[in-house]
């Protein structure tokens, strides 16, 4: 009895409902709870991909679902995967990919350093030029660069996909890099210039030494980018020995069948899917870094 | 106000130029002759074999006056557009303010939120078509285990749409990583002062949180929608725009004209329908912004 006066005279009782020790204890064990809810949701379609690549025939067919496979059959990942040949889509991918990223490096370093580093009359004109170049639909380029390529004796090969990007066309890059070599200050590149640096010189001795982080981001985002591209390889490449994992996973599709060979299905695109997630666990904190400078101040 | 011109400039305007000659190469030949040509292409019938014929606006009257498919099409995409990009933008927001919170294991709940966005779409359409499955997808399996009648995701009309759109609300890891800074910017002396003026939590969201985030919620709004109208993979991979024209999107009936049917003066005209709907709609957007984007360091 004594007690409960004593609770009931404390200071707290003056204060709101919400911010009373008992009610907050509750509402943070339904913030808990909402959160490992959402978190399952999200994490839903992935765990049962996984869960399904690792199953035998019976087990993917039962009423409710297994999510916990036993037996656990790993032995689907190399009969799904060799039944295509999955490591030429992946060394494909590889090298598209990698030439995608140098070309965006090289191109948008360069770019991006004129559009920063330099003051020169007409300069931002051309950057809202670049910039307004977002803003237009690939689907509009698509059928003249189609053709263009074709002419070019292009098509059935990489080109299409890999030289654009030596050409600086994607401005998300460009304007990405601008921003971070803005942040420089100008003192450093000043005093290099005072010492008979040229431009090319102070790019390469003091710039890019310090855009490291920002270059591995658009690396990234380019790789992540190429791994992902479906309409790009499928307008350009008619044959299977140069298909990336995005047109070989179809491949894999059409083979299996709807329906029936779900396990392998899943496989393939676990396949498809874990180096992606793997590089992202490597590279976390730069990629999130990256993409939150791009968003902003805008 | 004229300003002398000097060699001096002359030599940086020089440099300037050389530096982004790059883009200035790639600008010309990817960008802008691609765009007057495909202007050019369409108004003209050319089916590749034989050369591209003038024929006026005849496409463009083609497309509004006789295409019923078309039309089908066009309230697809705006569908996809209008209710897909504030549907992502709301989930990332929310999502993005729940993260924000002081909590134990945020690095993996924010790992867990932003997975989806890494996995490609052509895997996706797959886990997808797996976990839409009818009879045994993990959705349908656990609503026949309780006996009720299953729910046909991607095989309605319906439901095709919103089922797409429920995958693009599962993927909005870019956007989250977006809100997440903005929200870090939130003066923590303004949700204090709110809060000592009486303000709730709810309308301290609404009449502080979500003023200051504005900026990136153009932003993620704008990019967005560009992205949408072009929407494609997915809706290609997973329903080929079925059932019955429900999901044939502007890119995907683009593409079967262009690379099926090969008509490349018909598709062309389409694709600067789109290009001018993307600029209306960009325009609209920046627009109504004035009246709703609150920018921090604006005095003047």
């Amino acid at each position: 009895m004594q007690q409960t006066e004593a609770i009931a005279s404390s200071p707290t009782q003056h204060l709101p409902l919400s911010q009373r020790a008992p009610f907050r204890a509750v509402q943070r064990a339904l913030f808990y709870l909402m959160m490992v809810a959402l978190a399952l949701i999200f994490a839903g379609p992935l765990l049962w991909m996984l869960s399904t690549s690792l199953k035998t025939d019976p087990q993917v067919y039962t009423v409710p679902p297994i999510w916990i496979p036993n037996p656990i059959r790993l032995v689907n990942y190399p009969e799904a995967l060799s039944s295509r040949p999955f490591e030429i889509y992946t060394y494909n991918t590889l090298r598209y990919a990698l030439g995608a990223v140098a070309g965006a490096l090289i191109s948008n370093t360069l770019v991006a350093y004129g559009f920063a580093r330099i003051r020169w009359p007409g300069r931002d004109i051309f950057f809202i030029i670049c910039l307004s170049t977002m803003m237009i639909p690939f689907q509009v380029r698509m059928i003249p660069l189609y053709l263009t390529f074709k002419n070019l004796g292009w098509l059935n090969t990489y080109l299409p996909l890999i030289v654009p990007t030596f050409l600086g066309v994607n401005a998300y890059y460009t304007f990405l890099l601008r921003q971070f070599f803005l942040t420089i200050p100008s003192e450093l590149s000043d005093a290099a210039r005072v010492d008979g640096c040229t431009e090319l010189g102070i790019l390469i001795r003091i710039i890019l030494p310090l855009a490291k982080p920002a270059l591995a981001v658009i690396g990234l985002i380019q790789f992540m980018f190429a791994w992902d591209n479906y309409i790009g390889p499928l307008i350009y490449l008619n044959s299977e020995a140069l298909y990336p994992i995005a047109l070989g996973l179809q491949q894999f599709r059409t083979m299996f069948q709807e329906e029936l060979m779900w396990p392998y299905m899943m496989a393939a695109s676990t396949a498809a899917t874990a180096p992606v997630i793997i590089l992202y666990f490597f590279v976390q904190r730069t990629f999130v870094e990256g993409i939150s400078i791009t968003g902003l101040k805008g | 106000m004229s300003q002398q011109w000097t060699p001096a400039q002359t030599r940086s305007l020089l440099k300037g130029l050389a530096f982004i000659s790059p883009w200035l190469v790639g600008f010309a030949g990817f960008v802008l002759y691609p765009i007057a040509a495909s202007a050019y292409y369409s108004l003209t019938r050319y089916d590749v074999l034989r050369p591209a014929r003038f024929i006026g606006l005849e496409n463009y009257v083609e497309l509004f006056v006789k295409d019923e498919t078309f039309r089908t099409v066009l309230g697809n995409t705006v569908y996809l557009v209008v209710v897909g990009v504030p549907a992502g933008l709301v989930a990332a927001f929310l999502l993005a303010s729940l993260l924000n919170r002081k909590m134990k294991l945020r690095p993996l709940f924010r790992t867990i939120f932003f997975l989806p966005v890494l996995v490609p779409a052509v895997a996706s359409a797959e886990v997808w078509r797996w976990v839409y499955n009818t009879n045994y997808g993990v959705i349908n399996s656990v609503i026949k285990s309780w006996g009720w009648a299953v729910i046909p995701f991607i095989s309605s009309m319906e439901l095709a749409k919103p089922s797409l759109i429920l995958i693009h609300v599962w993927a909005q890891g870019t956007a989250i990583v977006i809100f997440l800074a903005a929200l870090q910017d939130v003066p923590s002396s303004l949700m204090d002062a709110a809060e000592v003026d009486g303000a709730n939590a709810l309308q301290r969201f609404w009449h502080v949180t979500v003023p200051i985030c504005t900026p990136a919620i153009l932003f993620v709004m704008l990019t967005g929608m560009i992205g949408m109208f072009q929407y494609f993979t997915l809706g290609w991979l997973l329903t080929q725009g079925g059932p019955n024209e429900s999901t044939e999107f502007f890119s995907l009936y683009l593409y079967r004209n262009a690379f099926q049917f090969f008509k490349m003066g018909y598709a062309s005209a389409q694709a600067w329908i789109l290009f001018i709907i993307i600029l209306a709609f960009t325009l609209l957007i920046f627009r109504s912004s004035a009246r709703w984007v609150y920018y921090a360091g604006e005095s003047d």
